[in-house]
């Protein structure tokens, strides 16, 4: 489904703050692989979801999707493969418009846009019933501009938004991290429910070794631009969080003490 | 010196017609600064492309029609290259409109032959004019006239942006990354709705021309701070007022129209007429500070993060 064959990236090659940031990442998921990536600060957990996403070109290596070269795609050309949700609730959806309006804009990833209305009356009718479903009170407020939505709502609207069009590939990248432990919560279970609703290949990023471990059948730990451990099926439900610091300590020669890991 | 109401009340008319046409540039100038999000300074040099071309191809015998449609594509044909400056090449967008702003002033000469190109009322057949201001059927009166193009073009851009590649703009404008993650080629937009922007300002230069008679070098010199005013104005009388994006760009036009309306008052007045661009700058100066002073100075303590249950 999603082949990452050897991809290398460096910020600010040739200055000070140049900054090797996937030092040979390669990774291979099968269709409904739901693979959680663990990792310190700077590890390269979000550059690896970018590099699929295409927001730089990488330096070297290929991404395949299907099958497909994605590598030298543009990032809006690669859009129709991949649904994403960000860390930021503001990144995922446009604040002065509509949640009809954005949601009608998700529905067309993927597809030429040309002079149709921009909104059909079927559509409206599909995505109320959608937010209906997920039951966050959002249904009545199809006409509210989602700058008025709380974070947790945003995102929970960019997820739903990421799978009107179900993607090849769904990335997460610590898409709860700025919500409080309760919305957190609940956007997590959604994600949850929606990948295994529409049986999605799926890539979160956390820093909750827990929820790591919790969710999806697949985990995966980076350190310093590489893949360093990846465990998946049996193995991975009965890991521990403490088998994770062991790993990550083995892996960083425990240089860890003050890092954000420690505190989930 | 005596202040004669008569007097003012005799220059309104013009100053309205003024405003009328300025509201088709700064419906434009609206397209760019807050659809897209993007300080366009191309408009400067576009409006007198647009005047230039319609002037030059009438005086040439073409027809009133064609050589305000041609104006128009010369226009976008300026959106086009900023566009080109600042997607492909990736300069800034200010920037990116200051070159082709200056790179317009020569291309303007050229079109001209020399910087002012009058154009004869009495022997050219013009949609509007400084004369057909008063004492003319209603159907060849420029008010009439230019507030039909306002009309149309509303109702074209608000059929157009509500279509899928108009919300497509508007998403570009509010959030590229929301955007490209969309599948929307973000770099295509932004250069259409460069192309189409100036292409309306153009066209308000074509419009303009005829209407004062001539086409002159000068002409689009602080065309971009009389957008921006008519925007803001536009939009601070009829924030409570108009929701729906058809009536906000009327708002706009009206903006426009106040504010010549204000500026011929402040001339009536007697106020030092070189001072005036110097007044523009500083009124919207100010009306474009006010939001950030407002938030630092005098912001109310709010809760932050609003509705908290998801």
């Amino acid at each position: 489904m999603l082949e990452i064959r050897d991809i290398y990236k460096t910020f600010n090659a040739g200055t000070q703050n140049e900054k090797r940031a996937l030092n040979g990442v390669s990774l291979t998921l099968n269709d409904g692989d739901f693979v959680t990536v663990i990792g310190g600060n700077g590890a390269g957990k979000s550059t690896t979801l970018n590099a699929i996403a295409g927001v730089w070109p990488v330096d070297s290596g290929n991404i395949l999707i299907d099958g497909v070269d994605i590598t030298k795609l543009s990032e809006f050309k690669r859009a129709k493969y991949l649904g994403r949700v960000f860390q930021d609730p503001m990144t995922g959806t446009a604040a002065t418009m509509s949640i009809l309006e954005n949601m009608a804009i998700a529905a067309r990833r993927g597809k030429s846009r040309g002079l149709r209305w921009g909104v059909t009356k079927e559509e409206k009718e599909l995505y109320m019933e959608m937010l209906r479903k997920v039951d966050l009170g959002l249904e009545d407020r199809l006409t509210s501009k989602v700058g008025l939505l709380s974070g947790g709502q945003r995102q929970a609207l960019t997820l739903i938004m990421a799978t009107i069009q179900k993607p090849q590939l769904l990335l997460l990248d610590e898409h709860t991290a700025a919500l409080d432990p309760k919305t957190a919560k609940k956007v997590l279970a959604l994600t949850d429910e929606v990948i295994a609703e529409h049986k999605l290949t799926a890539i979160m990023i956390t820093h909750n070794m827990k929820d790591a471990i919790q969710y999806g059948n697949r985990l995966v730990m980076m350190h310093e631009g590489k893949i360093i451990y990846d465990v998946a099926g049996e193995e991975k439900k009965n890991l521990k969080v403490a088998d994770l610091l062991v790993k990550f300590e083995q892996a960083s020669g425990g240089e860890f003490a003050n890092d954000r890991m420690m505190l989930s | 010196m005596s202040l004669n109401i008569v007097t003012l009340i005799n220059a309104l008319p013009g100053a309205f017609a003024q405003g009328l046409i300025w509201g088709i540039m700064a419906i434009g100038v609206y397209i760019t600064f807050r659809i897209l999000d993007i300080a366009d300074l191309t408009v400067d040099g576009s409006l007198c492309t647009g005047g230039a071309v319609c002037i030059m191809m009438m005086l040439n015998g073409q027809n009133v029609w064609v050589s305000l449609l041609v104006a128009t594509l010369a226009g976008m044909l300026t959106g086009l290259v900023t566009g080109f400056f600042h997607t492909f090449m990736g300069i800034p967008a200010i920037l990116a409109g200051i070159l082709t702003q200056l790179s317009l002033w020569s291309v303007n000469l050229k079109i001209m032959g020399k910087a002012n190109q009058a154009i004869n009322v009495d022997k050219y057949d013009l949609l509007v004019s400084l004369r057909f201001v008063k004492n003319v059927a209603f159907y060849k009166n420029t008010l009439f006239v230019v507030a039909l193009f306002i009309l149309v073009v509303v109702l074209v851009l608000y059929w157009f942006f509500g279509t899928e590649l108009g919300s497509s703009i508007r998403a570009t404008g509010c959030n590229g990354n929301m955007a490209r993650a969309q599948g929307i080629n973000t770099d295509f937009n932004k250069v259409l709705g460069l192309m189409i922007s100036n292409g309306l300002v153009a066209l308000s230069g074509a419009l303009l021309s005829q209407y004062q008679g001539f086409a002159d070098i000068n002409m689009g010199r602080g065309a971009i701070v009389i957008g921006l005013a008519a925007v803001i104005i536009g939009e601070a009388l009829f924030k409570k007022l108009f929701h729906n994006f058809g009536f906000k760009l009327l708002g706009i036009a009206i903006g426009s129209i106040l504010y010549y309306l204000v500026y011929q008052t402040v001339i009536w007045l007697g106020v030092d007429t070189d001072l005036l661009k110097l007044l523009s700058a500083l009124v919207v100066a100010v009306f474009l500070g006010l939001p950030h002073l407002k938030s630092k100075y005098f912001s109310k303590p709010v809760r932050r993060g609003g509705n908290q249950d998801a």
